[in-house]
């Protein structure tokens, strides 16, 4: 079992023509992936490798049976992507493009919410989602991961991603999915979406969360840990104790943050919800052993 | 990207939202002939991105060009919590009958945006937050739908404003959120909105904050850049494009991805030592970021010892390797390297950093002895 991405995922990349869309478009593809399609409507007909281009996402759909998108393209068009993406019917969208103004982010993912319900999105600014050994959308090294389970990671970093699947790899320790959730301020999918989902998923047994300063999600999941009654075990890290305080400008976001946002608060709201918190990256894999050591 | 008050009234004034006439000064000089155009009284405002400016003698007064004079000559040049005063708004004085506070932002958690209204506005709007949080009538506002105009009166209607401010404010709270839409501002915040005797309501302050990854729908954006309060070392790092942000101690960081390079500058505090600098170096970290971001590192004279912290994913150990040692002919480091890879390659990244080990380049297996390592080299200088 996984979340979001399993082998019935079968991707089409909106993007694929472009260097970096076909860089790892292909790799994906290479992991196992099923990418069946990719999209450029000057290119409809032609192929990349063998993964036929269609003109629209929909035609995808209907002729390639894509139920997912995987969007790496610019930041200018990226929104018009991802709505094209929900209107074309797929389920997940998974988008990595960085740099996508807020007010694109906000306007999509609440278009999103009204007319799209079902559909997920992933990101934007995130590595993409890995379920080891099935399937890998985005840029997470398929070396250091594992396949198997029973560990389900969520991180807003990428690379803070990569290392906790390194270190619990290094440990013998699988993974059943890693999503990367990124780090924008309007992210399609959260943390307590994450944890939701892997409290529900009977292969995952512990779950690893890595989040980073800025903003309440953190906080927020914590909440939820304690609220939705969540028996499984949360190993947290926390990037970021000691960061300076970023240049403050005007008084909205202190009103609103209300002391949050700090990894300080982060890391003691997590550990009042019962995870156990890493000081360090590395912590990570020995604190997950230890949990599951726990559960016998 | 933050915008001085000048900028931000300016930027205001585009959007059709009312604000008193006034002018930049950067010299006594233009500061008097801009007060001799605006007319008398005028206010002589610093122009700097930190609070409290008022208290700390940044704005004053001025009945005759005389006494813009005195001010502006003692406002240039004032230090204000680490900022310089390098410019003033000249405005004309305005009479004020009441002070409210408005301001719209995203609420992350909500993922919509969200305004704040609040009849008690003026300097103290964190301290009626705090105490009396009733005072602020909070509005949620849906990205894709927009802000309707039934919407905002019932907002001022909740917000308490005086009943002559009522019409002003729907016309000015409009126009701030087309502002901060269109605009394309993280933040758009005008504490004081003013009431005046003559039932006028006006920005009596500005704070803009733009989102910098809509710059390529803002050509004219291009006036605001250039004159952020960078230190010379974040300049430097800004032409290499490089992710730099500068710190006060003696350890030099290098890493690849946001959340690795905060966790680095994290662990070398830990461990007891003072990082100088974060420095993210972004994926594919090829020679020639090693040596721009070793250059940057290099030319801080307080860095005793550098710490290189990658953990290759898509970037290959073996050519962030090669990028150190070719970095390390081109440039003549004043500090030792310490120097840590782990994922993707990194057997092969480490054996050429193996072959070109000295007590100058140092390689450790781990984050932890890797920050140790570098914190002591650091402190020995």
């Amino acid at each position: 079992m996984a979340i979001f991405a399993d082998a019935n995922t079968r991707v089409v990349v909106q993007g694929l023509t472009g260097k970096q869309g076909q860089f790892y478009g292909l790799r994906n593809r290479a992991y196992g992936t099923q990418v069946v399609a990719g999209t450029n409507p000057k290119k409809a007909g032609t192929d990349v490798e063998g993964v036929p281009i269609y003109a629209t996402v929909k035609d995808a759909v209907e002729q390639a049976g894509a139920n997912t998108s995987f969007i790496i393209v610019p930041a200018a068009v990226a929104a018009d992507s991802i709505l094209e993406a929900a209107q074309g019917g797929v389920s997940l969208i998974v988008c990595v493009t960085e740099h996508i103004p807020a007010h694109d982010q906000a306007r999509v993912y609440n278009r999103l919410r009204d007319e799209f319900p079902h559909t997920r999105l992933i990101g934007p600014n995130c590595a993409g989602i890995i379920t080891p050994g099935v399937c890998n959308i985005g840029f997470h090294p398929t070396e250091v991961a594992r396949p198997g389970g029973p560990v389900g990671v969520v991180s807003r970093s990428g690379t803070l991603a990569y290392q906790s699947l390194y270190e619990l790899t290094v440990k013998g320790i699988g993974q059943t999915t890693c999503v990367g959730i990124g780090g924008d301020p309007v992210p399609g999918t959260n943390f307590i979406d994450c944890l939701a989902a892997f409290d529900k998923d009977p292969e995952t047994r512990a779950i690893v969360l890595i989040g980073e300063i800025g903003g309440s999600a953190e906080e927020e999941a914590a909440e939820y840990i304690i609220r939705a009654g969540i028996k499984k075990p949360v190993v947290a890290y926390i990037a970021g104790v000691t960061a300076p305080p970023g240049k403050k400008m005007g008084h909205a976001g202190a009103i609103i943050s209300g002391g949050k946002g700090t990894a300080a608060a982060k890391m003691a709201a997590l550990t009042a919800a019962g995870a156990r918190v890493a000081q360090n990256p590395t912590e990570i894999g020995g604190l997950v052993a230890a949990a599951l050591a726990d559960l016998g | 990207m933050d915008l001085f008050e000048y900028q931000g009234k300016q930027y205001f004034a585009r959007h059709g939202i009312a604000i008193s006439p006034g002018a930049v000064a950067d010299t006594v000089a233009a500061a008097v002939s801009a007060a001799d155009q605006v007319g008398y009284p005028v206010v002589v405002k610093a122009q700097v991105q930190v609070g409290g400016r008022g208290k700390a003698g940044g704005i004053k007064l001025a009945h005759t060009a005389d006494e813009v004079r005195f001010h502006a000559g003692n406002i240039l040049g004032m230090d204000i919590k680490g900022h310089v005063v390098r410019r003033l708004w000249i405005e004309k004085a305005s009479d004020i009958k009441k002070e409210y506070y408005a301001s719209f932002t995203l609420d992350r958690s909500a993922r919509q945006h969200l305004g704040m209204l609040s009849a008690q506005g003026g300097v103290d709007i964190e301290e009626v937050a705090a105490t009396n949080p009733a005072a602020i009538a909070l509005l949620h506002v849906d990205p894709h739908t927009g802000l309707s105009e039934a919407a905002v009166r019932d907002w001022v209607a909740r917000a308490a404003l005086d009943a002559e401010a009522v019409e002003g404010a729907v016309d000015i709270l409009q126009k701030l959120y087309a502002c901060y839409v269109n605009g394309d501002a993280s933040l758009a915040e005008i504490n004081p909105l003013i009431l005046t005797p003559a039932h006028e309501v006006r920005a009596l302050d500005a704070k803009v904050s733009l989102d910098e990854a809509a710059l390529f729908r803002h050509p004219e954006w291009a006036e605001f850049t250039g004159l952020e309060s960078l230190d010379e070392r974040e300049r430097e790092a800004a032409e290499k494009d490089l992710q730099y942000v500068g710190l006060a101690g003696s350890v030099g960081i290098i890493a690849n991805g946001a959340g690795l390079a905060m966790s680095t500058v994290d662990i070398v505090t830990q461990v007891g030592g003072a990082p100088a600098n974060f420095l993210d170096i972004g994926g594919g970290a090829n020679a020639d970021r090693m040596v721009d971001a070793l250059t940057v590192i290099n030319d801080d004279p307080a860095v005793k010892a550098i710490f290189i912290n990658i953990f290759g994913g898509i970037t290959r150990c073996d050519e962030v390797a090669r990028g150190i040692v070719e970095a390390g002919r081109r440039v003549t480091l004043r500090a030792p390297l310490v120097v840590r890879l782990d994922g993707t390659n990194a057997v092969e990244g480490r054996a050429i950093l193996t072959a070109n080990e000295s007590d100058r380049l140092l390689m450790k297996p781990d984050m932890l002895t890797a920050a140790q390592t570098a914190v002591a080299l650091a402190a020995r200088g």
